[in-house]
């Protein structure tokens, strides 16, 4: 347990409400007579990264928002911070920062001038050059928000949720038009809220984003929720086979392999595929095989299903039968060419703060 | 932070922005210049009001003072609150623990307090330029000018829930207020207007303003103070306020 939540005073909030920060049962949303909620159950824990990850109109927003009490709900049971936001007073709002998935910025003033604005507005504000400083904008602390650039101005948008040293930071889509390096940024940035105890609740269309930070992920599909988890182990990742991919030897055919690869060898864009259970003995069996034909296979890749592939089959389209397609198609779903691109990953270093490197195997960590 | 500072932060930050806004400077604090000047080159001359005889000049620094006070306050404060609700900003100022109260009476003040300097500059500019004389009635003055400018920024309250995209907001002021401009004795005195168009304009508050802001011109006793007009257009304003209470947005108008 952090810090923070360990010295809170124990008359702040009920016993749920030192572990569970966001409590909802069955909430539902209608527009127009359509259900855009379909009657969700979430639970976010002090202290935590939650991801919302989801197609867009997934139900993302609508969902932040009711949790931020912009919006009102048609049904279900929802508690943050222990109170219900369709009914919360400035106590409650000053321990409550948000980033809009959009909102543009008074354009007149200076990035230091709004900053100070704002931290007017709390009890309890952090410094303002300070919280400037994090966010990256300390060489534009002069500078009219008219003139910064889009990335700046969601910096600018993530200094204004922190400016009040909240306790729970609510993020729709924050890194949304960052450059890779700022988005490594605001990363550490989010670590760092982590560190002091925060709970952080973030919607993201980015899987690196919530691989790297989320202790926890919820896929939101068409309103309703399709997958919670860890993301090493979110839709049975972790039990994922693994797929074994190469280009066949010249003079090669599939059916050359040995017998207990042929079985399970699926050819794809002139490349084989082997989802193997074992990948050691798979990989064994097919180094024999080649050298035998003279080869090295030197594009030979072994990957891992991303959180990609999990979140791309869990939100593909549901299955004439109603259901989710539960299982990966033969064809398609777990396909190995994304990993070879080696996507980043971060990984928390000792001291705390995120290191990225750039990974072997793609997209995987550890 | 304490009620009172921390309105006052908030109004500091309201007069800045106001001041930085070309679009603001422009509309609000040149034209009614402009207006002062044009008008004043153009009609030579005297015009009668309320029997009396006075030079034409001594009409037009009320009558446009009248055009300063609303764009101050009406057209200004209508721009300031739309742009900011369509533009997501009074949204997200609704996340913040500052109070509904003080976002909207800071921008009020605002109006206020650039209707008081708008009047004392075409004030100013009348007795330098035109030799109009100061109203010995300074008080009766102020109190319409005052009464005036926060009765019109209610109205904008209320108005802006009519106008639904940033880009309307100054179209839409202009066609509610330069008609009544014509009407209401603003741009040409009412002893020239026809009896059917002043009945129509005592209905609406720029036909009272701006008999209150020329009575102590043309009265140089007393106090000048014309009790019933600004009566209505207080009452404008407070039914503006309380239409307000009911329908106002805070979210763009896109979602909500
Ligand atoms: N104010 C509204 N009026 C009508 N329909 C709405 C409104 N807000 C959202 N919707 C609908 O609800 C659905 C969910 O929208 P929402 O904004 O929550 O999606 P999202 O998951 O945040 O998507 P994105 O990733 O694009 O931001 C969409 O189909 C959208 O059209
Ligand atoms: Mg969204």
């Amino acid at each position: 347990m952090s810090l923070a939540s360990a010295v809170l005073p124990a008359s702040r909030g009920s016993h749920r409400d030192l572990v569970e920060v966001v409590h909802v049962r069955g909430l539902r949303k209608s527009y127009g007579g359509r259900e855009v909620v379909c009657g969700i159950d979430l639970d976010v824990r002090r202290g935590e990264v939650y991801a919302f990850l989801g197609p867009n109109g997934a139900g993302k927003t609508t969902t932040v928002e009711i949790l931020e009490g912009y919006r009102s709900r048609d049904g279900g049971e929802v508690s943050v911070l222990d109170r219900d936001p369709a009914s919360v007073d400035r106590a409650w709002r000053a321990r409550v920062g948000l980033v809009l998935q959009s909102c543009t910025m008074p354009p007149e003033l200076t990035v230091r001038e709004l900053v100070g604005l704002y931290a007017g507005y709390y009890p309890h504000p952090r410094e303002a050059a300070e919280t400037i400083e994090l966010v990256g904008l300390a060489d534009k602390r002069d500078s009219r928000v008219a003139q910064l650039s889009g990335g700046q101005l969601r910096r600018l948008d993530v200094a204004l949720a922190l400016i009040g040293d909240p306790e729970l930071v609510f993020l729709d889509e924050p890194t949304t038009g960052f450059d890779p390096s700022a988005r490594h940024h605001a990363w550490e940035v989010i670590a760092s809220l982590r560190e002091l105890g925060k709970t952080i609740f973030l919607t993201t269309h980015y899987m690196d984003e919530a691989q790297a930070l989320a202790d926890r992920v919820a896929i939101i599909a068409a309103g309703e929720i399709v997958a919670t988890g860890t993301p090493e182990t979110l839709g049975g990742r972790d039990r994922a086979l693994s797929d074994i991919s190469f280009s066949l030897p010249a003079g090669a055919g599939v059916a050359t392999l040995p017998a207990e690869l042929s079985e399970v060898a699926q050819l794809r864009d002139g490349r084989v595929h082997i989802q193997a259970r074992e990948p050691a003995r798979a990989l064994y069996a097919l180094g024999g095989w080649a050298l035998g034909h003279g080869d090295d296979l030197h594009d030979l890749t072994v990957g891992r299903p991303t959180l990609e592939d999990i979140y791309l089959e869990l939100t593909a389209e549901r299955s004439p039968d109603g259901g989710l397609t539960a299982e990966r198609s033969p064809g398609g779903g777990l396909t190995a060419e994304r990993s070879p691109d080696g996507g980043l990953t971060a990984e928390r270093s000792p001291g705390g703060g995120l290191t990225a490197e750039r990974s072997p195997d793609g997209g995987e960590r550890g | 932070m304490g009620g009172v500072r921390l309105f006052a932060h908030q109004l500091r930050a309201d007069l800045l922005r106001f001041w930085r806004n070309p679009q603001s400077r422009y509309f609000t604090v040149l034209l009614p210049i402009v207006f002062l000047v044009i008008f004043a080159a153009i009609f030579k001359g005297r015009t009668i009001v309320d029997g009396k005889t006075i030079p034409i000049t001594t009409f037009y620094v009320p009558a446009i003072t009248t055009l300063g006070i609303i764009s101050a306050s009406f057209v200004n404060v209508t721009i300031a609150v739309v742009t900011q609700r369509e533009s997501g900003e009074l949204k997200r100022l609704r996340g913040t623990p500052l109070p509904a109260s003080f976002v909207i009476s800071s921008r009020a003040v605002v109006g206020v307090v650039v209707a008081v300097v708008m009047s004392a500059l075409l004030l100013t500019l009348g007795w330098l330029a035109y030799g109009v004389s100061i109203p010995s009635s300074i008080v009766g003055l102020t109190i319409a000018v005052v009464v005036g400018a926060a009765s019109f920024a209610c109205i904008a309250f209320a108005f802006s829930t009519r106008v639904h995209t940033a880009d309307a907001a100054a179209p839409a002021t202009n066609l509610a207020v330069l008609p009544l401009y014509f009407i209401s004795g603003v741009f040409v005195p009412e002893s020239q207007i026809p009896r059917f168009l002043r009945d129509i304009a005592t209905v609406f508050p720029i036909h009272h303003l701006a008999k209150a802001l020329l009575l102590p011109f043309t009265r140089t006793h007393g106090a000048a103070l014309a009790g019933g007009d600004l009566l209505i257009v207080a009452a404008w304003g407070i039914a503006a306020l309380l239409l307000a209470a009911r329908t106002f947005q805070w979210s763009p108008h896109a979602a909500s």
